[in-house]
């Protein structure tokens, strides 16, 4: 049930980013979420694209990593965000990092969870009734 | 067990100290009358060519410096008639202290053999293609090897550096054998070739002989890797002529010297005292049949061991060990002595590539250290946390080799500036200061 997110190292210095941007622009590729962790000398970019074989393509001189992730949709509603971290608290399930998105295709709100154990996280995230993306619904 | 030339490479020590004893004397004695700059020298120090009656007497004669050739620049150290003489070499000038050494035609052949010497020492025969991808030119790399492969009769392909395409193509089309070049370029072209999707043993190469800057054992074990070949280091300066002034054989513990042509001493780098065998100090050359650029005891900054110890290989000439530092190149970093050569046995002990750059600063009246390292696929992870731990590893890696912590950055690979001939490590900003 996991999706892939590609995540591209991008040194923190003025046009980098830019480049990396532009390079999957110019393929066609759909950047559907994203998310930038940025440090002092370096950016990682995390990305759910459209076409994840088109974009290690795209990447091949960068270096970048792909990671399976949780995508869980969300209630666009207040609490919705709590609800899923209750339940993921409750089952001692530590998120690593995690952000969110809209889609206008299902019109939803999801968040993608970086966890260890992503088996054991959509299994508790489905018996509390949330649903959890495949990568074709993204 | 192939020699260039058995007699001399396998001399009994009595036999190679009568040749050394017959050339000093002469030499001396001829400097004395040839080259003012150094009579004044000998007369400052009370030393007479009669004084120099063996080797022994090496140690009576005053020391010449980098600092004597740019004051002598350019024809304070000419040993004959520039008539006698039919070529020129330099140095690359880059730190302002070029020096231009002249050779005649029997210092060149003398140079030559010497590389001859190095190319047979790595199994080369007249079955061998040599590639060169030395500089041709000024530079004595090129020049110096492409004369050693026709000695011993390769077929030589003058390539110089540069092209790496070029290089590659030809390496493969022609199936070169033997590889000369600077290591960073060695490396270089090893990670050339596996980009354009060839393994090690896809070529035909089988030896590499390498110098003009230093490299370590780690960068040593992932040349070999890379390029399927043994790698053998080779030394030498223009001062001295240029490349085979000493070379490694198959037993790759150090490099033997030739010294029917170079007299070795180590010294104290602080009192000039010479040192007993196997002492660390600072190497000293003393030409003994050079007719163009005769230099008498002069100081390499190279900082090395000399041993005696019988070689499997069935030389007799004294082995020097892999210059540990230069002092020219040696950085002093709040207080602490830093060579960029532990900088790379870390950064490859540690899982990364050879290629870094080293950037001291100075910020409020402190000196700082930060080094550029390539980061490679196998070190990043999509948590900051991870590749920040990778760069604190390294940090204390660093810190533990040289004993100051310096700051490091990772970066994408081959965004490090990489010359194809000789590496630029350092960018030392305190001198835009002072």
């Amino acid at each position: 049930m996991a999706i892939k997110q590609l995540s591209v190292f991008v040194e923190n210095k003025s046009g980098k980013l830019l480049e990396t941007v532009k390079a999957l622009a110019d393929a066609k590729i759909d950047i559907r979420a994203m998310s930038i962790a940025d440090t002092k000398d370096f950016g990682i970019l995390r990305l759910i694209v459209s076409d994840i074989d088109g974009a290690k393509n795209v990447l091949e001189d960068s270096i970048y990593t792909v990671t399976d992730v949780v995508a869980a949709e969300m209630k666009d509603e207040s609490g919705a965000l709590y609800h899923i971290m209750s339940v993921l608290g409750n089952a001692d399930i530590n998120i690593d990092y995690m952000y969110a998105f809209t889609s206008t295709v299902n019109s939803g709100a999801y968040v993608v969870l970086r966890v260890d154990d992503n088996n054991a996280t959509e299994k508790v995230l489905e018996e509390n009734g949330i649903k959890v993306l495949a990568s074709a619904d993204i | 067990m192939a020699y260039f030339q058995p007699e001399i490479e396998t001399a009994s020590r009595e036999e190679i100290l009568a040749i050394q004893n017959e050339k000093i004397v002469k030499q001396v004695k001829h400097v004395y009358e040839n080259v003012p700059y150094y009579r004044n020298l000998m007369e400052q120090k009370g030393v007479t060519p009669d004084d120099i009656k063996s080797v022994d007497d090496i140690k009576k004669l005053p020391f010449i410096t980098k600092d004597d050739l740019r004051e002598a620049y350019p024809y304070g150290f000419l040993g004959t008639d520039l008539k006698n003489c039919v070529r020129i070499q330099s140095t690359s000038g880059t730190t302002g202290k070029r020096v231009v050494a002249f050779y005649t035609q029997d210092d060149i052949e003398l140079w030559e053999e010497c590389c001859a010497r190095a190319i047979v020492a790595a199994g080369g025969t007249n079955e061998d293609v040599c590639q060169v991808c030395y500089g041709y030119g000024l530079f004595t790399g090129g020049p110096g090897l492409n004369g050693g492969s026709h000695k011993v009769g390769c077929l030589t392909l003058p390539m110089s550096s540069g092209n790496t395409e070029r290089q590659i193509q030809f390496m493969m089309d022609l199936g070169a054998t033997i590889l000369c070049c600077t290591p960073s370029y060695a490396a270089y072209i090893g990670e050339s070739l596996a980009e354009a999707g060839y393994k090690p043993e896809d070529n035909k190469l089988k030896a590499g002989i390498f110098g003009a800057e230093p490299w370590t054992e780690e960068m040593r074990r992932s040349i070999e890797k890379s390029l399927g070949i043994k790698a053998y280091d080779i030394y030498g300066l223009t001062e001295t002529s240029g490349p085979g002034v000493s070379f490694e054989c198959e037993e790759q513990t150090g490099m033997h010297i030739n010294e029917d042509h170079f007299y070795a001493e180590i010294i104290d780098p602080d009192t000039g005292e010479v040192l007993p065998e196997g002492a660390k100090g600072e190497l000293v050359f003393t030409s003994l049949d050079k007719e163009g650029f005769p230099l008498l005891r002069y100081r390499t900054r190279d900082i090395c061991v000399l041993t005696r110890k019988k070689c499997s290989c069935g030389r007799t000439h004294v082995k020097m060990s892999k210059p540990m530092g230069r002092s020219d190149d040696m950085l002093i970093i709040r207080g602490v002595n830093v060579f960029p050569s532990q900088i790379e046995t870390v950064l490859l002990n540690e899982g990364y590539t050879p290629n870094y750059q080293i950037i001291v600063d100075r910020v409020n009246n402190s000196d700082t250290l930060d080094i550029n390292v390539e980061l490679t696929p196998e070190q990043f992870s999509d948590k900051v946390s991870e590749t920040q731990a990778k760069e604190k590893t390294l940090e204390a890696a660093m810190r533990t080799m040289l004993g100051i912590g310096p700051k490091i950055h990772l970066v994408p690979p081959k965004s490090i500036v990489r010359s194809e001939g000789k590496a630029v490590r350092v960018i030392d900003k305190r001198k835009l200061h002072d």
